[in-house]
Parts: structure tokens; C-alpha cells; sequence
């Protein structure tokens, strides 16, 4: 059984981990994940946890490190934030190419310059293309949950997972976390299986230079070509839709919780509008659709859970036979809208019958936002106010 | 104060005074209340320690699905009077609610009057008297429930005693409880509505 402690989501992401019994981490500290990395390391100091806890001189070596034990056969965890990720950015490539099981925590915060500590989420998203699957946190509970479910799936499908949660936010508000106990984990995620046959003896050059074609290997045997390694991480990572979705329900039948796979809804059941979000703010949305719905406004809400496979069927099922929905996230794809919105719409394209849709860009770097603001932009959005925005920006 | 399904408080402290403490013990005990939904945020980054900061809580019977700021306290607690001077700590506090000080003076002489309750304990004393002096800092994180829970109805003593047990260890948990039960029992409750009905009078 599990015990409810008063924590952090960052304490949670730390606990996870150790549930997890990695074995080696890396991290560099960067606010707001610092008490991730804190943490952690005095578990690893006190032998309260079994790791090997390596020190870098930057978030590049911290990657690049876990790839390398990951390559020859350890579980491995890390986790950063904003700068730290963009300083990563070219070992993000080289572990999902290296497919590697990697699990991340991605605390979000705002890009600098210029320079912010508070959180919004162009850092993930601007990591989006690196072949990470991505998956943001509406809370504490979901972030430990989220780090656990995570090393399933990764190992699973040899593919790194970022856990992204907000900072400040979440990362340092204490709420109530049900922890749960090193049997009911080790139940759910077994001990880590080397799969590298690295360690076995068998002599193998990793990552080699590879050519456009297809060749022969030094077995004679048919070697893939670049573009095919690149086509089988596109293929397992949108394969791994139904993972995630199996994962998230074998969880619950350990723990009796459930995340809802990528996509979750709320009171969507009889929704004639929805607001779609990610992450805390998709919380925060909850609560605005139910001052929209005590006045008559049959709104829900549909969170965007997994945003890397993104969910596009899953998306079209639950928005096409809407009137309106409106999206609020805290990224933008400068040029254009904000991500969450132009992958939904893109999604939408298939549909016969498509939403009038309007998207909000809100809470960069850290500006508050309040329920009763994104329920009068989906009050706009339902009167006909289509088109892309930004929430409370101020003269 | 009225039952309700939910409270916001909001904390007034210096960086290192101990208002991130003070306020997760009391969402701690909250929670040994039996309120289901409790969350402790602060509202400060990268201030410098004796710089103004704050902690933003709620209590609830249901989780807390909201994160964004408190903007209307039903309670401000503030652990340094002198505070008072610099954020206005009552400008947005809900009519009929509480305020809660650590100061020797009276609620006269700290100026509190408006249409709020005041709760009053001299924690640093308090806390001096109990023996929580680290390297010369006088500690009132545990203190400064005292008058809190004195004048509410949200936690009860035991619910405090769990959550001190549960932060400190060794003789740190005796000297934080008398420093508890002495700021709650020499809490002065001052109701302003009935103090300026008097003052007609």
C-alpha cells in the first residue's frame, strides 16, 4: 500500500525515480528542477538508493553519459529545464536515434533571452522534433505516475521519454502525492533486462557512419540505411499510441489510477464546446469549464496528455462533431499559432464536419492565469471569435 | 469565520524566515483535518533572503484543481510586523476574513482596522522561550500557527502535532510544539466589526 505524502512534484519525480531503482543518473542542476537533482543525489549518498550518480559540467554530458549507460545495459534518469534542454538539443537527437529507454523529467519553464526562471512550455516544444515522446502532467500525483509508466514504455519500444511538468507550478507546490510502495512498483515494472549485448562480450561498433542505401553488414547480412533507422522510429513511435494507452491501464490495475492514455476529458460527455490544453493549465481549464457550465455553456474539457506520438485520430473523434473549441497553451511557433492548436487542426482536416476554433497563447513566462480568463476567451470563441490570440498581454 | 468548502491563505514572510515551512505544515495538517485537497505554492523565485516573499495555500474538502495565484485571501498570515509597512497584506483580503500577526504590539498600534478579524501572538517570543534559536535566528515557522489555528476552526492542535512530528526530529519536535502552544494560548483575538460597534458605543 501506498502512504499520501505533502510534496512537491519535484520530490515525486525524485521519489519515481528511486521506485524505479535506476541505476545511473546524470543531471545537471538548472532551476526549477535543481531540487530533482538535490534530492537524488543525497539518496544516492546516503545508499538509500543503489546508483551510480555521475557529476557533469553540463547538461550535454548529463545526456550524453545516460545514453552510454543506457547502451550498455542501465536503467538511466536525468532531468532539466529550459536552457538545460536547448543545450542538450543535439544528444536529444542522438538518443532517440541511438534508442535508447531513457526517461527525462522536463521541468518547463520559459526560454531565455531574455532570461526568465518561471515557467511556460516553448522549452519541450521546441524540442519537439528530436524523436522524444512527450508527456505533460496535470499534477503532482501524475508527474510520479507519469516517471514510473514511463520506463515501461520506453523500454518497451527503445524510444526516450520526456516528462514534462510545470515549473513552479507544480514543481515547487506541495500537494498531496499518494507514494506508492517498492512492491507495488516492482509488481508493475520489472527489473531493467540488458538488452545492448554489449555487456555480453559480443564486440559491436555503435552508431556507425551509415550510407543512404542499404548494405551489406559484416554478417553479410542486409544493413538498413539511414532513412530506414528514421522510418522505423516514425513507425514505432506512432505504434506506441496503443502502448501508452496499454501501459496507462495496466497501471491502473496495480494502482487504481489511470491517466487516460494521451488524451483525458472532462465533462466532455454532453460538451457542445471544448477547450483542449496541456499540463497544468489544462487543470486550470477544468475549473473554468465548470463557471462556463453554471451558466449554461456546455463546455469540457479535453487535455492533451501525450504530445509526442501526437493522438491526431483520437483528437478528431473526441472535437470534429463539436461547435467550437478553443485552445489555451503556453508555447507558440513564432510565425504562426501555438503547437497544441496547429496539430489539432491538422488532425481536424480529415473530418467531415470540423469546430469553429480559436487559439490562445497564455502564461508566458509565468504570468498568472486565472480560470476566469480562459473562460472568457471560450465565451468569445463560442460568439464567433475565431483566429489566433495572445491572453493578457499588457501595454 | 463561516464553513466553507474552501480557503485561500496567503503567507507574508522575508526569504529564510521559514513562511515555505510554516505554510506546508499547516497544508500538511490540513490534510490530517481531512481536507482532501491542499496545496502550499510559493510565490517567490529568486529573491535574497530577507527580501519580501510569499506563500500562496488552499484547503479544501475536494483536490485542488486550480494553480493560479490567490488573489482574495480569506486569511493573510504575516510572520514580521514589520511587513506591514511595506505590502499592503490586507488591500485584497475577503471582507470578513482574518488576518494573523507576529507582533508584540496590539492591532491599534499595528493600524489593523477594517472589516477582517485580527489574531495576534507574539510568535518570536514565543519561540525564543522555547529554545528554536538556530545560529541566532529565532525561529517562528512553527510559532506563527499558534494564532492561526488559535482563531480558526481549520486544523486542530493535533493535526499540528502530527505535522511537526513529522518535519522535525528529536528534541526539535518538543521545543516546536511549546513554541506552538505557547503563540496559540497568548493569542489575542481582536473581532475589528464588534471593536468598532464598541467604539460608537
Amino acid at each position: 500500500m501506498g502512504q499520501v505524502e505533502i510534496i512537491t512534484a519535484n520530490t515525486a519525480a525524485a521519489f519515481a525515480a528511486k521506485l524505479c531503482r535506476v541505476q545511473v543518473i546524470s543531471a545537471y542542476p538548472i532551476t526549477p528542477q535543481t531540487p530533482v537533482t538535490e534530492e537524488l543525489a543525497e539518496m544516492v549518498e546516503s545508499g538509500a538508493l543503489q546508483a551510480e550518480y555521475i557529476t557533469v559540467e553540463s547538461e550535454h554530458s548529463a545526456l550524453a553519459s545516460v545514453v552510454a549507460a543506457s547502451q550498455v545495459g542501465a536503467r538511466v534518469f536525468t532531468a532539466t529545464s529550459a536552457n538545460g534542454l536547448l543545450y542538450m538539443h543535439e544528444m536529444l537527437h542522438w538518443a532517440a536515434g541511438s534508442r535508447v529507454p531513457i526517461v527525462m523529467a522536463c521541468v518547463n519553464r520559459g526560454v531565455g533571452a531574455p532570461w526568465t526562471i518561471l515557467n511556460d512550455q516553448q522549452d519541450t516544444i521546441s524540442q519537439r522534433d528530436t524523436g522524444w515522446l512527450q508527456i505533460y502532467c496535470r499534477n503532482s500525483q501524475e508527474v510520479l505516475d507519469t516517471i514510473i509508466q514511463g520506463f515501461r514504455l520506453a523500454e518497451q519500444i527503445q524510444i526516450p521519454v520526456m516528462v514534462c511538468y510545470d515549473g513552479f507550478v507544480l514543481s515547487h507546490a506541495s500537494t498531496p502525492v499518494d507514494v506508492p510502495s517498492q512492491d507495488e512498483v516492482d509488481r508493475f515494472l520489472p527489473r531493467f533486462l540488458d538488452r545492448s549485448g554489449i555487456n555480453g562480450g559480443t564486440p559491436m561498433n555503435v552508431n556507425p557512419l551509415i550510407l543512404s542505401d542499404p548494405r551489406l553488414g559484416p554478417d553479410d547480412k542486409l544493413m538498413p540505411g539511414y532513412m530506414e533507422f528514421r522510418f522505423m522510429l516514425q513507425r514505432d513511435i506512432l505504434n506506441s499510441l496503443q502502448i501508452i494507452e496499454s501501459v496507462d491501464r495496466e497501471f491502473s490495475d496495480v494502482f487504481g489510477r489511470s491517466w487516460g492514455g494521451s488524451l483525458w476529458k472532462y465533462k466532455m460527455e454532453d460538451a457542445d464546446h471544448a477547450i483542449v490544453s496541456m499540463g497544468s493549465l489544462a487543470s486550470e481549464c477544468t475549473i473554468a469549464a465548470d463557471m462556463l457550465r453554471d451558466r449554461g455553456v456546455k463546455v469540457g474539457v479535453v487535455g492533451v496528455r501525450v504530445y509526442r506520438p501526437f493522438p491526431a485520430s483520437q483528437i478528431s473523434e473526441y472535437l470534429s462533431h463539436l461547435k467550437t473549441v478553443t485552445f489555451f497553451e503556453k508555447d507558440v511557433s513564432y510565425g504562426f499559432h501555438g503547437a497544441v492548436a496547429m496539430d489539432a487542426k491538422a488532425a481536424l482536416y480529415e473530418s467531415a464536419s470540423r469546430p469553429s476554433v480559436s487559439s490562445y497563447v497564455v502564461g508566458l513566462g509565468g504570468r498568472d492565469v486565472r480560470p476566469e480568463q480562459l473562460a472568457e476567451a471560450t465565451i468569445n470563441c463560442i460568439g464567433g471569435s475565431t483566429g489566433h490570440h495572445w491572453l493578457d498581454v499588457r501595454n | 469565520m463561516e464553513s466553507r468548502q474552501s480557503y485561500e491563505i496567503i503567507w507574508h514572510g522575508r526569504g529564510g524566515q521559514g513562511a515555505v515551512t510554516a505554510a506546508k505544515m499547516f497544508t500538511e495538517a490540513a490534510y490530517y483535518a481531512g481536507f482532501k485537497g491542499v496545496s502550499a505554492k510559493p510565490a517567490y523565485f529568486s529573491e535574497r533572503r530577507g527580501a519580501p516573499v510569499s506563500v500562496h495555500t488552499r484547503v479544501s474538502v475536494e483536490p485542488v484543481r486550480t494553480f493560479a495565484n490567490v488573489l482574495f485571501p480569506d486569511i493573510a498570515v504575516v510572520l514580521d510586523d514589520n511587513l506591514l509597512e511595506m505590502v499592503n497584506v490586507t488591500s485584497n483580503l475577503k471582507t470578513g476574513g482574518l488576518i494573523v500577526v507576529n507582533s508584540a504590539q496590539t492591532a491599534y498600534d499595528l493600524g489593523l482596522e477594517g472589516q477582517y478579524s485580527v489574531a495576534i501572538s507574539d510568535a518570536y517570543r514565543c519561540s525564543q522561550e522555547a529554545g528554536l534559536i538556530i545560529e541566532g535566528n529565532v525561529l517562528v515557522s512553527t510559532s506563527i500557527l499558534g494564532p492561526l489555528v488559535a482563531s480558526t476552526d481549520l486544523v486542530g492542535t493535533e493535526d499540528i502535532r502530527k505535522a511537526i512530528e513529522k518535519k522535525f526530529k528529536g528534541k526539535s519536535i518538543e521545543r516546536n510544539l511549546k513554541a506552538f502552544e505557547l503563540a496559540h494560548d497568548r493569542t489575542i483575538i481582536v473581532d475589528i466589526k464588534r471593536r468598532v460597534a464598541v467604539a460608537k458605543g
